[in-house]
């Protein structure tokens, strides 16, 4: 492993920088090499991932940083897929998100930079784009085993479409094994507590803590 | 001379037109009114599905029939209010969906009772050339909240109005609320009250309410103001300039709709461009990008010879702090400097989510300071100096002349209570408030003198039978804030 370092680093770095072409070489070429691509993207560039991340949090990347970061993180991963499909081997998924914006809200901003960053993480995410009917939300979790639903609103008047999703879950029978977040500018953690939602995150990064503080909830490791 | 401010060099206005007008060809814009896009391609645009190319000439016959110049009228008839020229006016920020309670300080849902007394803060300020429909009531069910509002604003102002419409048939109701007012339809397009918000979608999107509305308000011939919104760096290019260029398309899409619906209706080239807040996600409505791209937008609709708005004098602050009147004032600047015909956002805490009596008040003394700015400084005397000199000579005494008594007034702006300037003694005796609470005062003292205008028996009988069959359809029992 240590034979890769620099490689691991070149990954790291090129995340960093959103630099997908420089990525997309480095994916190449670890494959050229015999790398693991579980270790490419574990020990390379998951790592840039989580550097950007943390300096957002910090205030000292900005959220284009971010967003390449998670363009150039989806870019080594189509790379590596085939490798990965042939070796049997498959990245393993921190848990399954379906996300979007709730119905009457058509703002997509935020709620795409927790499906970014999610997806940059690890989870795998069913992204339903916005104005959203609940009853699609319950399908596509009870499709794919969802477990988490996020559910973004802009609006205060949209925000109780939040609370609509939370009962029709309830109503179907899957709120046992589906927790549920929110999020959106209006959204405060008392609204989640009132709504009966399991967490709520203030911004992207929050929503990837939030996401798998409720997986160790459900019994996946921290 | 009056100060003139111009953020765009002359020589990049033709380019940015041009790029507009490319935009309008490739990508082209999207129009989910299937009557909008008909009207369109009768007209020589051709359209695959929603998305329309539309052709420089068709959109250059719309620049044609658009006036350059209309006014809104107050209850009286005045022509109080003028779109048109260098003329610079200010009116509150519109549909905010809560409120800032001062006293309690903390932002909370905005109901009936909350738009009246806005209004009537805003009425006793003549720096507020035009009211708005400044907030969404929470308490009048969502389906009359358009017609609601405009109907609160009518019976408690005389003001022109800033309003908007969401739904069609919210559209219909309020021209016939505004008919009601007006004395009857003909009244109403002669001497408009109103003007209507229209919102195109960034980036060059029309939604079907959107354009249905801009052709509704065409075919009635009664204001329209396009306000586009592109979000620099995220809903928008990030370059300012980018911007300006889309929201350059977006408002030539929309006149173009708009003429040929009406030609020769009146139009504004109005906006809310504001810049994406690279670090929290946020609009940011006070940041001094916001202010530029409101400035060159303007710019831009005025080489086009167009009546002009633009959404500067808000602030993301969440109380009435520093940087609430830092950003508000700086905005205000701009925008009076700018020409800009309605400057609408007085009053707006947390983007535009929040508005509030108390930042009312203060922004008016920022308005109030804009528009003296913008008088610069002129020889007022036909000696500046020397007769007045004549007559005190060395000893200093010019606070006993004739000029001084008579031109003091009109040399300075005369702040109100809101702006202290008295002594440190006198400002700790008065109990050392700071501008929130000397903004309290203020709100308390013209609710206090407020008077609601006379609307005559009539007109209130006509206004109200508007309401009342739509007030009671969707399960209001008694109208609130009356």
């Amino acid at each position: 492993m240590t034979m890769h370092e620099e490689l691991f680093a070149a990954m790291r770095q090129s995340v960093i920088d959103g630099d997908t072409d420089r990525v997309r070489q480095l994916a190449q070429q670890s494959l050229d090499l015999g790398v693991d691509p579980l270790d490419a993207i574990n020990l390379g560039f998951v790592r840039g991932v989580n550097y950007v991340g943390e300096q957002f949090g910090l205030g000292e990347m900005f959220l284009p940083d971010l967003v390449m970061g998670g363009e150039a993180m989806k870019a080594a991963v189509a790379v590596l897929e085939p490798e990965m499909t042939r070796r049997g081997s498959r990245r393993a998924s921190l848990g399954t998100v379906v996300l979007g914006t709730v119905k009457g809200d058509i703002h997509e901003i935020g709620k795409t930079l927790v499906q970014t960053m999610l997806t940059a993480t690890g989870f795998l995410v069913h992204d339903l784009g916005v104005d959203v009917p609940a009853e699609t939300f319950v399908a596509r979790a009870r499709e794919v085993d969802a477990d988490i639903v996020g559910l973004s609103a802009l609006l205060t008047t949209t925000m109780p479409a939040q609370r609509l999703v939370v009962q029709a879950l309830e109503r179907e029978g899957l709120r046992p094994r589906v927790r549920v977040m929110v999020g959106g500018a209006p959204v405060t953690r008392e609204w989640a507590v009132e709504i009966g939602a399991d967490g709520y995150g203030e911004d992207a990064m929050a929503a990837v803590t939030l996401a798998r503080t409720l997986m160790v909830g459900k019994g996946a490791a921290p | 001379v009056t100060p003139r401010l111009e953020v765009l060099e002359r020589a990049l206005i033709p380019r940015i037109l041009e790029e507009a007008f490319g935009l309008l060809d490739e990508p082209g814009v999207r129009v989910q009114a299937p009557r909008a896009v008909e009207l369109l391609t009768a007209n020589g645009a051709t359209a695959r599905g929603e998305v329309v190319r539309i052709p420089e000439p068709l959109v250059r016959q719309a620049l044609a029939t658009a006036p350059r110049e209309f006014h809104l009228h107050a209850r009286d008839g005045r022509p109080t209010v003028r779109y048109g020229g260098d003329t610079v006016q200010f009116d509150p920020g519109s549909s905010g969906v809560q409120i800032f309670d001062a006293e309690r300080g903390e932002h909370r849902p905005s109901c009936a009772a909350d738009l009246v007394r806005l209004v009537q803060v805003a009425e006793m300020l003549p720096v507020y050339a035009a009211q708005s429909t400044a907030v969404v009531c929470c308490d009048v069910p969502q389906e009359i909240g358009d017609l609601y509002r405009l109907f609160l604003v009518l019976w408690h102002s005389d003001k022109p109005i800033v309003t908007g419409a969401f739904t069609a048939s919210g559209t219909r109701l309020m021209i016939d609320l505004l008919a009601a007012d007006s004395g009857g339809r003909d009244a109403l397009v002669a001497r408009p009250r109103a003007v209507f918000d229209v919102c195109p979608s960034p980036p060059l999107h029309w939604s079907e309410f959107a354009a249905e509305n801009l052709m509704d308000l065409a075919r009635a011939g009664v204001p329209a103001e396009i306000v586009s919104v592109p979000m620099a760096g995220a809903t928008a290019p990030v370059t300012l300039a980018g911007a300006v260029v889309q929201h350059a398309a977006e408002c030539l899409s929309g006149i173009t709709i708009h003429q040929l619906a009406g030609p020769g209706a009146p139009v504004v080239w109005g906006g809310a461009p504001a810049i994406f807040d690279m670090r929290t996600g946020t609009t940011a409505m006070g940041a001094i990008e916001t202010a530029l791209l409101g400035a060159a937008c303007a710019q831009v609709g005025k080489s086009l010879e167009l009546p002009t708005h633009g959404y500067l004098c808000g602030s993301d602050a969440k109380c009435i702090d520093a940087q609430a009147g830092m950003e508000a004032g700086m905005a205000a600047l701009v925008g009076a400097l700018s020409g800009i015909n309605m400057i609408s956002g007085a009053g707006m805490l947390d983007f535009l989510a929040s508005q509030s009596a108390e930042k009312l008040v203060v922004d008016a003394e920022a308005i109030g300071a804009a528009l003296r700015l913008r008088r610069g400084v002129t020889a007022s005397t036909d000696s500046l100096a020397a007769a007045m000199f004549a007559q005190t000579g060395l000893n200093g005494e010019f606070l006993k002349l004739r000029e001084t008594r008579q031109l003091f007034r009109t040399e300075q702006h005369l702040p109100s209570s809101v702006i202290d300037r008295s002594t440190l003694r006198a400002w700790q005796e008065q109990g050392g408030r700071d501008t929130a609470a000397r903004a309290g005062a203020r709100v308390a003292q013209l609710l206090a003198s407020y008077e609601r205008p006379a609307l005559g028996t009539g007109r209130e009988a006509a206004l109200l039978q508007v309401i009342e069959p739509e007030a009671r359809r969707s399960g209001l029992d008694r109208l609130p804030g009356l």
